[in-house]
């Protein structure tokens, strides 16, 4: 279990969570039961990004995780039987993904797969797993993955995707912004789902798209493309990236004066990469989130959810992705608990009959595609009147968990 | 995309030599050291993270921007020191590629500590607050800090050239670079100007990462990208050349600027397209010596 990864302070990190998990487990009563159950425990493979540029967030999946199964545990598990996570490191590498997820399937016999941020990454993983008839639930974005080529019964995506996270910045942004639209975005699967989204929603709005301008994953200076863009004199620019690349482009185009007289949107403004570029880079931006941590005192489950984590990592608050995390394995946990079996079978039945509100209000999987239905923020990044080191967005707007905002099943190619 | 005006096509060949000054100030250090050591040192890039990191914890210590862009350049050029003292210079006279390799494993061993030390996530690095904001160049606004990194650039060669050209130390440097043997003939310890061309390249190094640090932020893997954009730098101004890496540079800068202004997709891949063009026709880059290599 402890893989030395490539990172060194993460496998000690790594070593001391195990050591440490380990000292609680021996103090706890549960000790006895586990010595009782005799049974191996319920294993779910987890591949994340820790190095990287996704590294940030994908280290807050792994936390939430490991809550999850520690709330499992706690509540006695399955009759006493006991789950365990097993983390990763997928690189942000497609390749990397499928042999990790591989070798977890064959070498540690999990019973289901969670995990993944990446577009491109998960689509990877589901191949593995749905050949080999294990559960999969995605917690990072994509559109192909409700899609009847890479959909199979055993994927769920317990994530938002592009379609309803740009739908629902997209409803807001053009409806307050102005109609004069230009796009700046990363080459590859995400970038190009979320444009494709923003114009579909546009068309309602009647926006005019001014241009996109395409960038490589992993640019560091953007000081030749915002000049053009400024040039187009659009109302809105719309940046469509993640991680390192949307902390850098948020930062020059701050330098090259864009916000003065433009408004920047974002498909998805990210708390850890809002955390690491600083309070500046981000002002005013407004973009989409699965998940923030203020809206507890709106829902019971979100406090609920705040109060573990908080207790679990010295007052540390939950990120969006990091709830993902925790959302991605609850539920199969949960699932296994309903159907009383770790059975394939039994559990994906258990899955499509969940109607759960685990931390942020209701939420169910759609029966033809497993997309998780569910409520999308639209946020807004703030530099003052911050109350902590997380009170880092302004909530605006936020579009009901409701399958209208999906596409529909027959426009995924599945059978009504 | 319509609307090429003359002023957006002035202020996108004005962002492609500010990109450029970046460019040059990397490799003029990775230059230095090449033409008067034949190292190729790979470890280039982390000496600029370095940098950008001492700048960071000084600033969090207490320093201001203004005190760091003393006091860094001299901290990494000491560290530069002690790697020269201590880990290469017991492979001169052994081939190109000993170096090569060593510093290449060094730079893995260097981010490797950062992250050990300040985490793999990265952080935020603030402007100076009167370096702010964008300023009007008469075709439109560019970044009041951009024009200081290029004037920053312009002082560090200027500071280089009188050094290298006025002063009597820089003509031992250029005479051990055309020939170590006579130089050591004549009585002058070579050793010691090896050591110190390197400390100056690495020094030039950290102010580089420092001066990158409020565009795009500190991370451990800042050097790696930057690197190979130095390297076609300092390959098509020629190998050892500080003229042709200034040249380079500044022409590598207006080449990505233009094409980002007509085919936005073909930016990256259009420096490697000047590097092969400029192989093509003259092998030893702008200025470089033949041979240096062999």
């Amino acid at each position: 279990m402890t893989k030395v990864t490539k990172a060194g302070w993460m496998s000690r990190r790594r070593l001391l969570t195990a050591a440490s998990a380990g000292a609680v487990l021996a103090a706890s009563p549960f000790r006895i039961n586990l010595l009782q159950a005799q049974e191996a425990p319920i294993k779910i493979g987890f591949p994340v990004p820790l190095t990287g540029p996704y590294g940030a967030e994908a280290q807050d999946q792994v936390r939430a995780g490991q809550l999850a199964v520690a709330q499992f545990n706690d509540s006695g598990g399955l009759n006493g039987r006991k789950a365990e996570l097993v983390v990763r490191d997928d690189k942000l590498n497609p390749g990397e993904a499928a042999t990790r997820t591989l070798e977890l399937v064959e070498k540690e016999k999990v019973n289901f797969v969670v995990g993944s941020l990446s577009a491109a990454v998960q689509l990877a993983i589901n191949n593995v797993t749905k050949e080999r008839g294990i559960i999969f639930n995605s917690i990072s974005q994509s559109d192909a993955i409700n899609e009847a080529a890479d959909f199979s019964k055993y994927t769920f995506h317990e994530a938002l995707n592009p379609h309803m996270t740009s739908g629902a910045v997209g409803r807001y942004a053009f409806s307050k912004f102005g109609k004069k639209v230009a796009f700046l975005t990363a080459d590859y699967a995400y970038g190009h789902e979320m444009v494709r989204g923003f114009l579909e929603v546009g068309k309602q709005f009647n926006i005019e798209n001014l241009g996109d301008i395409r960038h490589p994953l992993g640019t560091s200076d953007f000081s030749t493309l915002l000049p053009r863009l400024q040039a187009l004199k659009p109302d809105i620019l719309c940046i469509s990236n993640f991680g390192r690349d949307q902390q850098i482009v948020l930062k020059q185009a701050t330098d090259f004066g864009v916000k003065k007289s433009i408004q920047i949107i974002a498909p998805l403004l990210s708390h850890a990469s809002r955390v690491a570029a600083g309070a500046q880079a981000f002002e005013g931006v407004v973009g989409g989130c699965s998940f923030y941590w203020g809206i507890e005192d709106k829902f019971a489950s979100t406090k609920a959810f705040n109060d573990a984590f908080r207790k679990m990592y010295d007052g540390k608050l939950p990120t969006d992705y990091g709830a993902l995390g925790y959302g991605g394995v609850r539920t199969v946990l949960q699932a296994v608990k309903a159907a009383g079996s770790v059975e394939t079978d039994k559990v994906v039945s258990a899955m499509e009959a969940l109607k759960y509100d685990y931390y942020k209000g209701p939420q169910y999987y759609r029966k033809c595609d497993h997309q998780s239905v569910q409520s999308i923020l639209v946020i807004r990044s703030k530099s003052k009147d911050m109350k902590n080191d997380s009170d880092v967005f302004e909530v605006l707007a936020s579009d009901d968990s409701d399958e209208k905002n999906l596409r529909t099943c027959e426009a995924l190619g599945h059978k009504s | 995309m319509a609307g090429l005006s003359f002023d957006l096509i002035a202020l996108q060949l004005f962002a492609g030599l500010a990109l450029g000054a970046i460019y040059v100030l990397f490799a003029i250090g990775l230059s230095l050291i090449f033409g008067m050591l034949t190292v190729v040192n790979f470890a280039h890039g982390a000496f600029y993270m370095v940098g950008a990191y001492v700048g960071l914890y000084l600033i969090s210590l207490g320093g201001n921007f203004w005190l760091c862009l003393v006091a860094v350049p001299l901290l990494i050029g000491l560290f530069g020191l002690a790697v020269e003292r201590v880990l290469i210079r017991p492979l001169y006279g052994r081939g190109i590629d000993y170096p090569l390799l060593l510093t290449f494993g060094l730079s893995y061993v260097m981010v490797e500590c950062v992250r050990i030390a300040f985490g793999k996530t990265g952080y935020p690095f603030d402007t100076p607050e009167i370096l702010q904001g964008a300023v009007n160049i008469g075709v439109g606004y560019f970044p009041l800090y951009r024009l200081f990194v290029i004037g920053a650039t312009a002082a560090v060669l200027l500071a280089l050239w009188l050094f290298l050209e006025k002063t009597s130390f820089g003509l031992i440097i250029r005479a051990g670079a055309r020939d170590p043997q006579i130089v050591r003939v004549l009585g002058v310890d070579v050793s010691r100007v090896w050591l110190i061309v390197f400390g100056i390249g690495t020094a030039i190094a950290g102010f580089a990462g420092l001066l990158a640090a409020p565009l795009q932020g500190v991370i451990p893997e800042m050097g790696g990208t930057i690197l190979a954009e130095a390297f076609v730098v300092t390959v098509v101004g020629g190998m050892g050349s500080i003229g042709g890496a200034v040249l380079a540079g500044l022409l590598v800068g207006v080449v990505v600027g233009m094409t980002s202004l007509f085919a936005p997709e073909m930016a990256k891949v259009s420096i490697f397209a000047l590097m092969a063009v400029v192989l093509i026709v003259r092998p030893q880059g702008f200025f470089g010596r033949a041979g240096l290599l062999s």
